[in-house]
């Protein structure tokens, strides 16, 4: 089964049990944070490193490669 | 000319450095790495906000000029692959709670009158410099001229150009010396003897140990200092921003624990905040009280931080005098000796201006800063702390 989330304005399609991060990476980007200028994306993958942090339906600092995808999350970029 | 300097931390990178651009010969020895300790467990302040009148204000003057200088080129010489020193002239604001405000103004004064830019900014400015501050804040004074660099970054980078100039790194432990006729010649370490016609020790905290072991005397104690980090976030918090009671925490002898907030964010979008100073020796345990008291603090100062997550905290050894001045430059006692130890939280932001005045007498190279008040052989450091 397929979801459907946001990202920005992008709508991007997953599959059913993938991570935030798993439709991210599987809609070719690999970066999705921007800090002083870089570009920060998956670094660990186990949810320690913080770098893949991003907003979803409003909260901050949500770790896209721990949170499911659901469909419908409105899921922003943050810079700092 | 060779110059052996003991200990890759930032002092002794700076050191390094001043000495290979006057042409010596040197070796730098670590036991564990370039910035393997307290260079790496600080927040990288280089201050002048936190400096009242005195001989350590006009170092830390003269360093806040140096940095601009010397981080614009030491990121300008990089080579492929190294990381800048991330240098930020982001500025300081120092706020007071509750009836603080007249002694903060006053210091503010002093500090004016030697040349520290200090602007007073009331309960509006203060929002508009820092949106995120807590209400209850009603003044505060801004220090255009607070700058920070990434501590273990700008030490590597220090000491990478000492290396291009032809500075040798090893890492080996000191364990003793070679004298001869009241002069020293050569530092013994655990893989072998290396012959010397200068040691320069810039140990940080561990340099009272290896003044010892190199036939001289100094006294630098250990003070453990917290820093929490908090997960990224994007940025709310555009200046280091501390409350103006960090002042006295420094300047005080007081063994129990102190804690004074600090606040600030990183490029990558971390929060750090300190800060606390404990003697507790080399002690590595019961951590929990600073992180608990400095949590707490810091959520007076910025509320919004009550709903941030903490990543990990660290903490780091600060060498401190007894007369909380560094002690820079000849032993006294042991002919061919330096130290360069002793900047408490202040060595990151000292370095380039403690490089100069160790070139000064290790090599006579010119400075425009009074050596004297820093030297080890002073009557404040057979203080009793």
């Amino acid at each position: 089964m397929s979801i459907h989330i946001r990202f920005d304005d992008e709508h991007l399609v997953g599959r059913d049990g993938q991570t935030i991060a798993g439709v991210l990476l599987g809609s070719g980007r690999r970066s999705w944070r921007t800090a002083s200028g870089d570009e920060r994306g998956i670094f660990c993958g186990i949810g320690v490193c913080q770098d893949c942090l991003v907003t979803v339906n409003g909260i901050e600092g949500v770790r896209a490669c721990q949170r499911e995808a659901h469909d419908g999350d409105l899921v922003e970029r943050e810079t700092r | 000319m060779r110059v052996v300097v003991v200990g890759a931390g930032a002092i002794g990178a700076a050191c390094a450095l001043s000495l290979s651009e006057a042409g010596a010969e040197v070796v730098v020895l670590d036991r564990s790495g370039v910035a393997a300790e307290t260079s790496s467990r600080c927040e990288g302040n280089i201050l002048v906000s936190d400096k009242a009148p005195g001989a350590e204000a006009d170092l830390a003057i003269a360093a806040n000029r140096a940095w601009r200088e010397l981080a614009e080129r030491l990121d300008a010489d990089r080579a492929a692959g190294q990381p800048a020193t991330e240098f930020e002239a982001k500025g300081g604001v120092v706020v007071a709670f509750d009836d603080g405000g007249p002694a903060l103004e006053r210091f503010a004064t002093s500090q004016r009158g030697i040349g520290i830019r200090a602007t007073s900014v009331e309960a509006a400015q203060l929002r508009e410099l820092e949106p995120h501050l807590s209400e209850a804040v009603a003044s505060g004074i801004h220090y255009p001229d607070d700058a920070q660099v990434q501590p273990s970054l700008a030490t590597q980078a220090m000491m990478a150009a000492a290396q291009r100039l032809g500075a040798q790194l090893r890492l080996t432990e000191v364990v003793g010396a070679d004298h001869a006729g009241g002069r020293i010649t050569a530092v013994e370490t655990a893989d072998g003897v290396i012959a010397a016609d200068a040691v320069v020790n810039c140990a940080g905290p561990w340099a009272g140990t290896v003044a010892e072991l190199l036939g001289g005397r100094l006294d630098i104690r250990p003070r453990r200092g917290m820093i929490l980090v908090t997960t990224p976030m994007p940025q709310r918090i555009f200046h280091k921003v501390y409350d103006a009671d960090y002042v006295g925490a420094v300047g005080s002898s007081d063994a129990a624990l102190q804690t004074s907030t600090v606040v600030e964010s990183t490029p990558a979008g971390s929060v750090l905040i300190g800060s606390s100073r404990e003697r507790v020796g080399f002690s590595p345990t019961h951590t929990l009280p600073p992180i608990v008291e400095i949590a707490a603090k810091a959520t007076r100062l910025f509320p919004f931080l009550a709903d941030t997550m903490l990543l990990r905290t660290y903490f780091g050894y600060r060498p401190y005098a007894p007369d909380h001045l560094p002690a820079i430059g000849a032993d006294g006692t042991v002919d061919g000796l330096f130290h360069a130890a002793g900047h408490e939280g202040a060595g990151i932001g000292l370095a380039p201006t403690t490089g100069e005045l160790i070139a000064h007498a290790v090599l006579g190279t010119p400075t425009s800063i009074d050596p004297t008040p820093f030297l080890p052989t002073r009557a404040g450091l057979g203080a009793v702390a």
